[in-house]
């Protein structure tokens, strides 16, 4: 049993963040990526669920200079799990994803998802290519992937697994429209919006 | 179609293959200026697609109709952040479909595209594909929506698995 909790986690990951691009997936993870402050550079998404580390590997592919972070839960990377492979061929340098495995779905009544039974996600990504893949139950790890997502060669998958807890919501902006230009604004410069 | 998509500055092709586009993902593959992303499923092309316009580089996916099926949850994203994107679907399940399977979703696709608000065209003729895909193109990075052409299956050419089976 892990005794990290998300909040502190995603906080560790996204302070301090230098010119880090963030995509936030569903649900509690962009609640936790709100909690630690709204960015222009983090696209929270509020559907398309299953899509949250392929649209990371979107942005890495189309800024290769910049980082990308891709923070999510369990749920929906589980949704998602040929994507591990799509991300395993293209190999992004930039690219993490790091998954907040509570081991259950927080938005709809905290049923038990499938790494409450053993799903070994991690496993996942380094069988899929990824450069990295860890599973996280100690705070003394939480150093070492945040230089991963900041500065090391992936793509790096990290699944930290933490308490099982409703935290206060925070919520981010939800308009897409909004979200998209302002991240785009803050990318690309004020032109962005010509394209 | 290739030199369509290049001219009008595409910079990520995703795909899951279908013949009818072949030639084509051997083209994009062969292009340096296209980096082209094989999927394990059509879905993962919008968020693709998605990642790729926050970070400004244009999309195009190719896929044949059975995907349009897989990416319909997905295509809310697109919708509601107003992200433009190009959709090459060939078609099957229509004109002289051997493959009843096929059928149900070929005949959905326009319908499930459009209560998506994905702007349909299609192109019946060979001759025509080029000119609809550029079309499409322009009405969707023009106006920030999803634009698809339907390429007819009488276009593609009918397979058939009894025809393959008897040779």
């Amino acid at each position: 049993m892990s005794a990290l909790r998300r909040r502190e986690v995603v906080r560790a990951l996204l302070v301090n963040r230098g010119d880090l691009l963030v995509v936030a997936g569903l649900g509690s993870t962009a609640w936790d990526c709100a909690a630690t402050g709204d960015h222009p550079l983090t696209f929270p998404m509020w559907g398309g669920m299953g899509c949250a580390a392929v649209t990371g590997l979107g942005l890495a592919l189309a800024q290769p200079a910049r980082r990308v972070l891709v923070v999510t839960g369990d749920g929906e990377m589980l949704m998602g799990l040929g994507s591990l492979a799509t991300i395993g061929v293209q190999r992004p340098a930039n690219l993490s994803v790091v998954v907040i495995d509570n081991e259950r779905y927080g938005e709809t009544g905290m049923q038990k998802t499938h790494t409450a039974h053993g799903v070994d996600l991690a496993a996942m990504a380094r069988a899929a290519g990824f450069a990295s893949a860890v599973l996280v139950r100690e705070a003394s790890a939480i150093e070492s992937l945040r230089q991963a997502v900041h500065h090391g060669a992936g793509p790096h998958f990290a699944q930290v697994k933490v308490v099982a807890e409703k935290e206060a919501i925070t919520l981010p902006p939800r308009e897409g429209t909004l979200l998209k230009n302002r991240f785009r604004e803050a990318l690309l410069g004020a032109s962005a919006s010509l394209q | 179609m290739h030199q369509a998509l290049s001219r009008l500055g595409f910079g990520v092709i995703g795909y899951v293959p279908d013949a009818g586009h072949k030639r084509l993902i051997e083209l994009c593959h062969g292009d340096a200026r296209l980096r082209t992303v094989v999927l394990s499923t059509e879905e993962e092309g919008i968020g693709l697609a998605t990642g790729a316009w926050l970070g400004g580089a244009k999309t195009a996916l190719l896929m044949q109709s059975s995907g349009v099926g897989n990416i319909v949850n997905a295509l809310g994203v697109v919708r509601e952040c107003r992200i433009p994107l190009l959709l090459v679907v060939t078609m099957r399940g229509e004109y002289g479909e051997f493959n009843p399977w096929q059928v149900p979703m070929g005949q959905a696709t326009p319908e499930v595209l459009r209560a998506m608000g994905v702007l349909v065209q299609r192109a019946d003729t060979a001759d025509e594909v080029a000119v609809q895909v550029d079309a499409a193109a322009r009405i969707a990075f023009g106006g920030y929506a999803a634009a698809a052409v339907l390429i007819s299956q009488r276009v593609i050419g009918i397979k058939s698995f009894q025809e393959q089976a008897a040779q």
